[in-house]
């Protein structure tokens, strides 16, 4: 789609909004019991889609979830909504012959991520597989835990988001919760989904959760420094995924993913592919690289390699 | 059509659905009664959320959904009534054409009302509303199910609503009016199904959905069950109430569930072979569902039990003996219809999730409030279908009309649901004895 013709969408939807406001309101009374109906629950009710949002709403709807989250949790909780940085393509990069298979950033990703204890939501799944198969996910065992890793006779292949630029999953969603962003992230409204989880019966590597029930974080536990389409506590009832730590890395100067900087055996990369500079791109141009079900065509931008 | 005209029309279906036997009364107090029992279920889940239920990442969609598709399949089935009925004009078909209208209607507030409990966020339902909200048509799928399930209900409603009305006020309905949208409806029903089909076949994720045999087996079940539920209400409503269905109808429709059920077989049979012969790591799911994956086998009794009244069910539905002999027709209809009931719904839905994506085996079997909910929908569609019966029926046996006056209605059926024994009845005309 053309910028211009985004633009006239945009426009038609702005002043189709207002005519139809009556209409949802009226639908909205109905759904809401006044009684438990604060003011800030009605707007988070009539909040439009991220992408329809004007300057001024998008500011107030910022607001908004500041002082909701800074209420819930005790302290000052930030919520930025920064775009993509032009000329910008995050990719990453997963070093096979690395990873020790000690799960540090299933659980750094959980601490950054403000992803919920109880029910536990991991948004990354390592798995040990076996040296003798390689890549052959029938013998992968999910729940492995001995005192010491690595085992012997076994190697491990860390799972999350693999950030597709054929993504599955928002092609099928019906009502555009989620989609794309420019720097190759994918990214939920969670304001948005309705929780029909068709996401996740199209997404072909498990990366997507749904919040079964309400979400728990210790309030000492949170990260305040949160993006709205990113690491911000998620309601109940909705689907969320790895974002490449949207709220680190699309900062200037940006900061690795949680899971990057936490890796001990330095398994783990991140970058810019369309920097010919990068090290993703040297990796990509040097080593013995493949991508995860590549029959699917749905062109990850997570890359897994064997550096030795 | 004049407003006072529709308004004393409603005002009599009000009146009439009051009206009934003992017996009616006591069927829709134990309707209400679960429906009820539906309601608190369902309050507990939007309080708690869906983690009350035994689907989590691994199965996200189980019981609900599972339901869903297989009724979808017999809203859809009432095309079958249609075509024999309006396309070749035959006439003891036409005659309960209009009840399979009215079932449609009812399993399709059914199928709305299964995937209205599976969402996390039903506050939300108004993004999907067109132009209020943003449907993802055409790239979601989802987004088509919207449309044409809405646009079937829209349909029927419209085909069923005006023939009982101008049939209320004696008149003949506009054929140039009903024509086309009954044609219309039947590339609709199979519409409804078809896309049903697509959302689950166009995932490349599943490969036990991403099977292009997908659809046509749906509509082949779809075709077994869904007369198959149709011609045991058929039994029940001549029974029990003042309408009469012809045997020839119900043999007609029985005649083409045999054809339905040995093309459904014949797929299934396809696509063991392709399956099994090929021996791809994309068995595994099918593996799961008859054999059981690791020692996990949930399935197995279930798709076995199905298979088995299939095939008991294609035998009887296949020879004319027992296809016209009420006692084994009943049989083989109840056979089917459980039988495809566990294949299209649990047998379809839960083995596209076992193993998951990264293959992990997490078994899934509904909770009691999965059971409470569902069996709360499938007695508010039981009781919307009673209630369209209750209008629908006096309305076609001439029992319910307008009064002479022109403003007032006339009933003529106070008791609808009657006892078998009491009947036959000696035609009020004459006297007793």
């Amino acid at each position: 789609m053309s910028d211009q013709k985004k633009k006239d969408d945009h426009a038609f939807r702005l002043s189709r909004r207002k005519t139809l406001k009556g209409l949802v309101a009226g639908v909205g009374a109905l759904a809401l019991p006044a009684s438990t109906a604060s003011a800030s629950v009605w707007e988070e009710f009539f909040q439009r889609h991220f992408r329809e949002l004007s300057k001024k709403e998008l500011k107030d709807v910022l607001a908004r979830l500041e002082k909701d989250y800074s209420k819930q949790y005790g302290k000052q909780v930030s919520v930025k909504a920064t775009p993509p940085i032009e000329g910008v393509k995050f990719g990453y990069g997963l070093d096979l012959s690395r990873c020790i298979g000690c799960r540090r950033c299933v659980y750094g990703c959980v601490a950054e991520n403000n992803q919920s204890r109880d029910p536990q939501i991991h948004w990354i799944r390592v798995v040990q597989l076996e040296k003798e198969k390689g890549v052959d996910f029938d013998v992968a065992e999910h729940y492995y835990n001995p005192k010491k890793v690595p085992e012997k006779g076994h190697f491990y292949m860390p799972v999350q988001c693999q950030q597709c630029e054929n993504p599955p999953c928002t092609k099928v969603c019906p009502v555009q919760a989620t989609w794309q962003e420019t720097d190759g992230i994918v990214v939920v409204d969670y304001n948005w989904c309705i929780g029909c989880r068709y996401c996740m019966a199209a997404c072909p590597y498990g990366a997507r959760h749904f919040n079964w029930s309400k979400s728990s974080i210790p309030a000492d536990e949170i990260n305040p420094d949160t993006h709205y389409l990113g690491n911000r506590p998620r309601p109940i009832g909705v689907v969320e995924k790895c974002t490449f730590c949207v709220q680190r890395t699309r900062e200037q100067p940006g900061r690795y993913p949680a899971c990057e900087e936490i890796c001990p055996v330095g398994a783990r990369k991140f970058g810019n592919l369309l920097d010919p500079e990068s090290e993703m791109r040297y990796l990509i141009e040097n080593k013995r690289v493949f991508i995860f079900k590549e029959d699917l065509n749905t062109r990850p931008k997570f890359f897994y390699f064997y550096a030795t | 059509m004049q407003l006072r005209e529709v308004w004393s029309f409603y005002k009599g279906t009000f009146v009439l659905i009051g009206k009934g036997s003992k017996a009616y009364y006591i069927w829709l107090a134990a309707l209400l009664s679960l429906m009820g029992i539906g309601v608190v279920a369902y309050l507990h889940q939007l309080n708690s959320g869906l983690g009350v239920t035994a689907m989590r990442d691994q199965v996200s969609w189980g019981f609900y959904i599972s339901n869903f598709t297989f009724l979808v399949g017999v809203a859809a089935a009432a095309v079958l009534l249609v075509i024999p009925a309006y396309v070749y004009n035959w006439g003891p078909i036409k005659e309960i054409a209009v009840l399979g209208e009215l079932l449609a209607i009812s399993v399709i507030c059914m199928c709305l009302m299964f995937v209205t409990v599976d969402i996390g966020r039903p506050d939300r339902f108004w993004h999907l509303i067109p132009k209020v909200g943003i449907l993802n048509f055409p790239s979601s799928l989802l987004a088509w199910d919207v449309v044409v399930l809405n646009g079937y209900l829209g349909l029927n409603l419209v085909i069923v609503v005006y023939y009982l009305y101008k049939t209320y006020y004696k008149r003949v309905s506009n054929k140039a009016f009903t024509t086309p949208l009954l044609l219309l409806s039947i590339p609709a029903a199979i519409s409804i199904h078809t896309v049903t089909a697509f959302l689950y076949n166009g995932l490349g994720a599943r490969p036990f959905w991403n099977a292009s045999i997908l659809a046509p087996r749906f509509l082949a079940s779809a075709f077994s069950a869904g007369p198959a539920f149709m011609i045991i209400l058929f039994l029940l409503i001549r029974k029990y109430t003042r309408f009469k269905i012809k045997d020839e109808a119900i043999h007609k429709v029985a005649e083409l569930i045999a054809y339905a059920i040995f093309i459904n077989l014949f797929l299934f049979g396809a696509e063991i072979f392709k399956e099994f012969y090929t021996g791809t790591k994309h068995l595994a799911p099918m593996e799961y569902l008859l054999f059981g994956l690791h020692g996990h086998s949930a399935l197995v009794p279930w798709i076995w039990t199905a298979i088995i009244f299939n095939l008991f069910a294609f035998l009887i539905f296949l020879i004319p003996e027992t296809r016209n002999n009420h006692v084994t027709l009943v049989m083989g209809c109840v056979l089917i219809f459980v039988g495809v009931y566990i294949e299209k719904g649990m047998g379809l839905i839960i083995p596209g999730f076992i193993p998951d994506v990264l293959h992990e085996i997490y078994e899934y079997a509904p909770t009691g409030i999965e059971l409470l909910i569902s069996m709360g929908i499938w007695a508010t569609g039981l009781f919307i279908f009673t209630m369209l019966l209750r209008v629908a029926i006096p309305i076609l046996n001439g029992d319910f009309h307008v009064a002479d006056d022109g403003v007032g209605s006339y009933i003529g059926d106070q008791l609808f649901l009657v006892s078998p024994t009491a009947k036959p009845t000696p035609p009020p005309d004459k006297p007793p004895g």
